[in-house]
């Protein structure tokens, strides 16, 4: 990305000697052109920075600055314009969004613009011909489709040309085999038919036929790589690194992966933690539901071990390293995944398993024709022409737009529901779903502290609660701020706003001494207290369920899908839960345990959709038939996850299943109509009708027919437009 | 019929140019950012964003 030749606001301030560093951050926040403009004239009036991008799309900014300035500056000044921002996160998933951005998707447009640009002027050239162009002319015409087409279809047939390769050269045959042989077919004969002076040359065919595939291809990319990036912005808040306490009393951030066992680092509140270890200063309370399912937070103190992926919910702390990187409780999840992820690489897409049918019945067909014309006595030239033709004309062109169609339409209706889906195979598992398993903490319910009732605040304490809280990270004041703008609350403007770390913030309303404090005494659960001049209410906090669970539940249940719970948390707070929505539970399982149920489901012949969010939920939500994850979910459950969905309701699950099996049943007519037209087609190539431009009228009408119905899914994604929808 | 020996040639070099500018627009990222593109319009630059 060229940076600094793009950038609107440059600093004066720059040494130009130096030469600056490119660093980039993830902005979830930005929507409009205010944020842009914003964020571009805010960082770049400071000194050391010589210029600011957005992306608005991937939703980063890159950022051009001297070495001076490093990126927990940086940081800072984004949260002073009012935007939370990580550290981009350079983790798997951001990269292969980037490089399905710059690679994949880029390939496939380039081959379909070359195939655009061939079919376009072949096109000109066939047209005239139909009409009837003397013999000089044509044969001109038919070098000149030649010139342009064995290049083009040299270029563009690539991607067809090497997936079927591949898939030969392991004994199996694919969609693209018999597109790959069609298309080398066509261009054969027509080439022959040009250096012999003949009257057809299908060039036209072959090229349109890459056009319209390499089109369902481009579309599937950019599914996928939007899908991606989308999630790539929701990473990262899991602890990536730490601020490690330096030698001269100084703190540097250290990357995950280069903290060693001895460190000591430090731990803010509300940060999460990058390694395992132990406590060497201070009190607080540690979250652990990400990694053990537990909802209740608990407290730790000097000399306790914490692990890597647990949230330091309370004071900061200082924790000497233990274990990093691939020694850490985490990674042993990992590789519990990695095994668990194997199965599901086995699942045979629906176009392949058509593929499997199709081909060899298409290629038989064309032998037989090949047949039957020799011993019709026809000259094996005319024969090869014949079979051909049968190749041309059943070349599922159709077939290839049938499925990435549909299902680009349905997921691109899903995203606008606030689902991410990462491919197409993720919306045909879908549809197979039977059975549903949900994760408790996180997944049904929000998985953040919200307080328990608002009812004891008066108006403006509210607003004074507000106040208070919206100028603090601390995990506790962002839940209460979020509930009381959800109620509608106005912040009162507070005077000589100030953070302790580990006690609260304080400030003056109207002269009044106001301040959200932590409780001085220990408390069962998580609690702030609120003071206003001397008086103190105190505020408890649960971890509510999503707001729209039982609704969800019922839509799961009305589509046959039986939904039961699988929780890492103990036995008497998930009977809670249980009873209260009358689900089936199976309590304090441990990652090994889900995985294990899973199998065993799956061992029964259900094909289980697994909704969960922690990191202890990942080897399930690898192994799962299919598995959604929630976009507050831990990096490594979005990354094992086929699904992502954004905000508090749990409704875009039910709209997922419910589409994909809408998407599967426009599929299925697409491969319907497919069959129909080659039924109405393949005699006339057998018998010996087929022209060039039959052959071009019948592909471009299937394919706008297939196109055309996939997207009457476009409103599928509605609740209760299930039956509608086919 | 002599005016398609000018015509044919035409229409290619106009085709393969467009074909170019394409490239050159996926190469230097001009396709990178679409929705951004489409908001910056709305940025006022001297007012106070």
């Amino acid at each position: 990305m060229n940076v600094a030749a793009l950038s609107l606001s440059a600093s004066p301030g720059l040494p130009l000697a130096q030469a600056p560093i490119a660093s980039h951050f993830a902005v979830p926040g930005m929507r409009c052109a205010g944020c842009i403009g914003k964020i571009e004239r805010g960082l770049g009036a400071v000194p050391g920075i010589a210029s600011a991008r957005v992306n608005l799309s991937a939703k980063r900014v890159a950022v051009s600055h001297a070495s001076t300035l490093d990126a927990d500056e940086i940081l800072e000044e984004l949260r002073k314009l009012g935007f939370e921002a990580e550290r981009a996160a350079d983790n798997p998933l951001a990269r292969g969004a980037e490089g399905e951005m710059g690679g994949e998707t880029k390939r496939l447009m380039r081959a379909l613009a070359v195939a655009g640009f061939g079919m376009m002027n072949i096109m000109l050239f066939s047209v005239s011909i139909w009409s009837g162009a003397d013999v000089i002319t044509r044969e001109m015409f038919h070098w000149l489709s030649a010139l342009i087409a064995i290049p083009v279809v040299a270029y563009s047939g690539r991607p067809f040309f090497a997936s079927a390769l591949m898939a030969l050269r392991h004994r199996r045959t694919n969609m693209d085999v018999p597109i790959s042989i069609g298309v080398l077919l066509a261009t054969g004969m027509s080439l022959y038919e040009t250096l012999t002076g003949g009257k057809h040359a299908y060039f036209d065919g072959a090229v349109m036929l890459l056009f319209f595939l390499l089109a369902g291809r481009a579309l599937d990319a950019m599914m996928r790589g939007c899908a991606r990036s989308g999630i790539a912005a929701l990473l990262g808040r899991m602890g990536r690194g730490a601020q490690v306490v330096q030698d001269g009393g100084g703190a540097r951030y250290v990357e995950a992966e280069r903290l060693a066992p001895g460190m000591v680092m430090l731990v803010a509140a509300g940060e999460a933690l990058a390694a395992d270890g132990e406590i060497i200063e201070g009190r607080t309370s540690i979250d652990a539901s990400m990694l053990t399912g537990e909802s209740e937070a608990r407290a730790a103190q000097s000399g306790d071990i914490v692990h890597a992926g647990m949230i330091n919910l309370g004071n900061p702390v200082r924790v000497r390293v233990t274990a990093a990187a691939q020694d850490t409780a985490i990674a042993d999840i990992a590789r519990l995944m990695d095994e668990a992820g194997q199965s599901r690489s086995r699942y045979v897409r629906v176009a392949d398993r058509a593929a499997r049918l199709y081909a060899p019945a298409v290629h038989t067909l064309a032998f037989l024709s090949f047949c039957g014309w020799i011993l019709a006595g026809a000259g094996a030239y005319h024969a090869l022409t014949i079979a051909a033709a049968v190749l041309i004309i059943t070349c599922p062109c159709a077939l290839g737009l049938a499925v990435p169609a549909a299902q680009v339409v349905a997921a691109g209706a899903l995203m606008k529901r606030g689902l991410l889906i990462k491919d197409g195979s993720a919306l045909e598992r879908l549809a197979e779903a039977d059975e549903v398993l949900l994760d408790k903490t996180g997944t049904l319910t929000l998985g953040e502290p919200r307080p328990a009732s608002l009812k004891a605040l008066g108006p403006r304490w509210r607003a004074i609660a507000l106040g208070l809280a919206q100028a603090s990270r601390h995990p506790l004041s962002r839940g209460l701020a979020r509930a009381l703008r959800e109620d509608g609350t106005e912040p009162a403007p507070i005077e000589g706003i100030s953070e302790t770390a580990g006690t609260g913030m304080s400030g003056r309303v109207d002269g009044v001494d106001v301040a959200l404090l932590r409780p001085e005494a220990e408390t069962a659960g998580l609690a702030v207290d609120l003071l206003v001049g001397g008086f103190r209410t105190r505020i408890a906090f649960a971890d509510p369920l999503r707001p729209d669970v039982r609704e969800t539940l019922a839509a799961l249940n009305a589509q046959g899908l039986r939904a039961a719970i699988v929780s890492g948390d103990r036995v008497e707070a998930v009977g809670v839960v249980a009873r209260d929505l009358g689900l089936f539970a199976a309590a304090g399982m441990n990652p090994a345990d889900k995985l294990a149920l899973l199998e065993r489901r799956a061992a029964m012949g259900r094909k289980v959709l697994m909704v969960g969010d922690g990191l202890n939920d990942g080897p399930a939500l690898a192994g799962a038939h299919v598995s959604i994850a929630p976009g507050g979910a831990s990096d490594v459950s979005q990354q094992a996850a086929d699904a992502v969905f954004v905000g508090a309701a749990l409704m875009p699950v039910a709209l997922a299943v419910q589409t994909a099996r809408a998407t599967m049943r426009v599929v299925r007519q697409n491969f319907a109509m497919a069959l129909v037209y080659n039924v109405l087609a393949v005699p006339l190539a057998i018998s010996g009708y087929v022209t060039p431009l039959v052959a071009a009228l019948a592909m471009s009408g299937s394919s706008v027919l297939v196109v055309g119905n996939s997207l009457r899914l476009a409103g599928a994604a509605q609740p209760g437009s299930g039956k509608d929808a086919a | 019929m002599t005016i398609l020996g000018f015509l044919i040639p035409l229409a290619l070099v106009m085709g393969l140019a467009g074909l170019y500018f394409f490239f050159w627009a996926s190469r230097t990222g001009q396709f990178e950012d679409l929705d951004g593109a489409a908001n910056r319009i709305l940025i006022d630059e001297d007012g106070e964003g």
